[in-house]
């Protein structure tokens, strides 16, 4: 938010005489399932990484309670291998807007000897058992989570608000069916929500929002250089999780990454994009899903997203 | 394979472009019908389909011999969703789609025509500006489609575009377009559908497979002069577009933005001045129908109370003040009186609200494998409130294909059918012939929570009822 007016009044152009743009009606829509979540909810939480998306949607929950603060609060599933200046930035941003911040730890299952690393090493698949556990610890009954139906042909069939039963499972095949804008969010004991307020959003109307907002991210989403090595037809970034092979050159590239995940998995790519409007007119005109190009967890199988939703995933 | 690069509205035509609308429809159709290829055209042809996601299609499309030795790509794989409906060829559930031109952002809700279809193609529609109809035109008007448009009707979709798919299976025949065109306008007037001045029905025929009046007019129809399918989406006014100004205002209140001190941190670093927020109370919600602007005279409705009418004060959103608002705004509203206001409360223009009514009657869309039971207790959740109702009586079903009210005392999976419920409270309820979102409401299961049918509120029997809504 750039300004807050207190007793003056600003006459906005938005409204009334002509329909809203596409972004308002979206940022009414996701403002609109935000607070119905937390009116009907015991003990909702927002799943925050650091992400574009999950930054748009703690965005989206400042405005929809301001001049209050944001009612809830934040569960990040840390795999040890996040980029350090996105976890430095997640501290930064719960710190500006006083918030609680929870964290569930893939590395401390891992040396409780409650999961086991993978063969390749990505640690993304292995963020469901913390999260559900974060879940039942802290008796979450609704998670807002950032997912885009446009993401995944498994996302496309998600409901805004979604059933998980007691194991976190995700049934595709048994959905409640969402009518107008009237949400459904009973629950049993044991079962709970998850909530996709910006289900509706596409990755350009993501990029328009915070350019317009003028939201500050990570930047590592923006141009820089960066060590980068070439596997499966992906830059990835030289650190301490994620090393060359002996065959893999090292090189110095210009590059962004459009998805901020877990290290082992996230690819970057070429980019001259320096600014957040660069990224709109890149994104625009992009040849690739987000996905395609840049998560090597989705590239496993044609459904690789369904099998970790049914899972218990995001 | 080559791939076109660019979206079109993207780079160079951007700021011309912005800022675009939103515009939402579904589609429909039987089996067979082409609707996935048709689904798979619009978004290959409107570029919305990325090079990654063209490469697994046409790889896949390539393992099953699709066109042959030609080759070429079954348009159809870009709408498979799960891997159940790989494996077994069908689609489950209803799917979203997004893509864009340079004057609209489309949501595009994909329902499956096999299974519940009933139950796909009321969720789809109740959040629909228009809906895409589908006919196989070596088929013609079939009973599922008659049931389609009679479910469409009743859920008072503004815009009904039937698409008659296979044209050029028919040798782009003039007098087979014809022929179903009258078919579908006469099984339009039975409706009310097109002629009842709130919907209109139009017809275009469409080769989905070649892409025939799909984005471009076809020169293989030139006895079709009308627009392509894309463009009457593009140029079609949006249901907010034709209703807000006709409506009244209202707003269900989702709760009570008070902060009592506890500010947002930000927002008091940014200068907010917490002296004048202390006492700060507003109503947070989203504006149903019609618009509101400082000063107007509005009436608070509480069930169980008298309207309590007051002014309003100012209307917040994230630190700007707005003079004026309307649907589908997300807004908090500020009012002259210390009323004490909730949520499931609404907000009204004073004067416009009829008394609220503990008898609900009613048009449900069964969806539950649940049957209704005359004597049943559930739960009706109306706006931003949720009561517990009785299921008085069912006073009978409607036979989809004959447009008929039969009689029932029970309701099954996939029925349309007419009851009476007892509240136990009253709720303000109005006409869903005229009042899309608060003349809607939701049947939920009080033992697992789900939702068992989508409700329609009608007149209480004696008022002035309308004929069209009568069926």
């Amino acid at each position: 938010m750039s300004t807050y007016l207190s007793e003056e009044t600003q006459v906005t152009d938005a409204a009334v005489s002509t329909r809203l743009s596409s972004l308002d009606t979206l940022e009414s829509e996701a403002i609109h399932i935000i607070r119905e979540v937390v009116a009907e909810f015991e003990k909702p939480a927002l799943l925050f990484s650091g992400g574009k998306d999950s930054v748009v949607m703690l965005h989206l929950a400042t405005k929809a309670f301001w001049p209050g603060k944001v009612p809830f609060p934040v569960l990040h599933v840390d795999t040890g291998h996040n980029f350090p200046e996105v976890i430095e930035f997640r501290d930064r941003t719960v710190e500006r807007l006083g918030l609680k911040l929870v964290v569930g730890s893939v590395q401390e299952f891992i040396d409780r000897g409650e999961l086991a690393e993978r063969a390749d090493g990505t640690r993304n698949p292995l963020q469901t058992v913390p999260l559900l556990d974060a879940i039942q610890q802290n008796k979450f009954d609704a998670v807002f989570g950032g997912g885009r139906r446009d993401e995944d042909k498994a996302r496309a069939k998600e409901r805004i608000l979604s059933l998980r039963d007691e194991f976190g499972q995700w049934d595709p095949r048994n959905q409640r069916p969402e009518l107008w804008n009237l949400y459904n969010g009973r629950h049993t004991v044991g079962q709970h929500v998850r909530a996709f307020p910006i289900s509706n959003w596409t990755e350009l109307d993501i990029w328009r929002y915070i350019e317009r907002e003028n939201i500050e991210l990570p930047g590592l989403y923006y141009a820089h250089e960066r060590e980068v090595f070439a596997r499966d037809g992906m830059w990835r970034a030289v650190g301490e999780v994620s090393q060359p092979r002996p065959d893999e050159e090292v090189i110095t590239k210009t590059v962004r990454y459009r998805t901020v995940g877990d290290m082992s998995c996230t690819g970057a790519v070429e980019s001259n994009a320096f600014t957040v409007s660069d990224v709109v007119v890149e994104v625009a005109a992009s040849t690739l899903t987000e996905r395609g190009a840049t998560r090597a967890d989705d590239r496993i199988s044609e459904a690789a997203m369904e099998d970790r939703k049914k899972d218990g995933y995001f | 394979m080559t791939t076109e690069t660019v979206v079109s509205g993207a780079a160079g035509g951007l700021e011309a472009a912005l800022p675009t609308t939103l515009f939402r429809f579904a589609t429909a159709g039987s089996v067979d019908d082409g609707k996935s290829t048709l689904v798979g055209r619009l978004l290959h042809d409107s570029k919305a389909i990325l090079a990654d996601q063209l490469d697994a299609v046409a790889r896949t499309s390539a393992d099953r011999g699709f066109g042959g030795e030609k080759g070429g790509i079954d348009l159809a794989l870009l709408t498979d969703g799960l891997r159940a409906e790989r494996e077994q060829g069908i689609t489950i559930d209803v799917a979203y789609r997004y893509f864009a031109t340079d004057r609209r952002s489309f949501i595009l809700a994909d329902c499956p025509g096999h299974v519940q279809y009933t139950k796909n193609t009321v969720t789809g529609a109740s959040t629909a500006d228009a809906v895409v109809v589908l006919i196989d035109a070596r088929k013609g008007v079939l009973e599922q489609t008659r049931r389609h448009l009679s479910v469409l009707q009743l859920l008072r979709v503004a815009h009904v575009i039937v698409a008659v798919n296979k044209i050029d299976l028919v040798d782009f025949s003039e007098s087979v377009f014809r022929g179903i065109e009258a078919d579908v306008q006469q099984v339009g007037r039975e409706l009310g559908l097109g002629s009842d001045g709130i919907s209109d029905l139009l017809v275009v025929p469409v080769s989905a497979l070649d892409g025939d009046n799909v984005v471009e007019r076809s020169e293989r129809t030139p006895w079709y002069t009308g627009p392509a399918l894309l463009e009457v989406l593009e140029t079609l006014p949006a249901a907010d577009e034709l209703e807000s100004h006709l409506e009244s205002f209202r707003f269900p209140v989702q709760l009570v933005i008070r902060p009592q001190g506890a500010l947002a941190p930000d927002a008091v670093a940014a200068g907010l001045d917490v002296e004048a927020y202390r006492d700060y109370r507003a109503y947070a919600g989203q504006i149903t129908e019609g618009s509101v602007k400082v000063g107007d005279q509005v009436s608070v409705l509480t069930p169980g109370q008298d309207p309590r009418t007051t002014t309003v004060v100012g209307i917040d959103f994230a630190g700007a003040s707005l003079e004026e608002a309307a649907a589908p705004q997300s807004v908090a509203i500020r009012l002259a009186d210390e009323f004490d206001v909730a949520r499931g409360d609404t907000i009204a223009a004073a004067g416009t609200v009829r008394e609220a009514s503990a008898d609900l009657y009613a048009a449900l869309c069964w969806l539950s494998p649940k049957p209704l039971r005359e004597g049943q207790k559930v739960l009706v959740k109306h706006g931003t409130r949720t009561v517990q109702a009785m299921v008085r009586s069912v006073s009978g079903k409607l036979d989809l294909s004959t447009f008929k009210l039969e009689g029932a005392s029970n309701l099954e999976l996939n029925d349309i059918g007419h009851a009476q419920l007892r509240l136990a409270a009253p709720l303000p309820l109005e006409n869903y012939l005229h009042h899309r979102r608060t003349g809607a409401f939701l049947v939920i299961d009080p033992l697992d929570g789900n939702t068992l049918a989508a409700g329609l509120v009608k007149d209480h029997p004696g008022d002035h009822e309308d004929e069209r809504y009568s069926i």
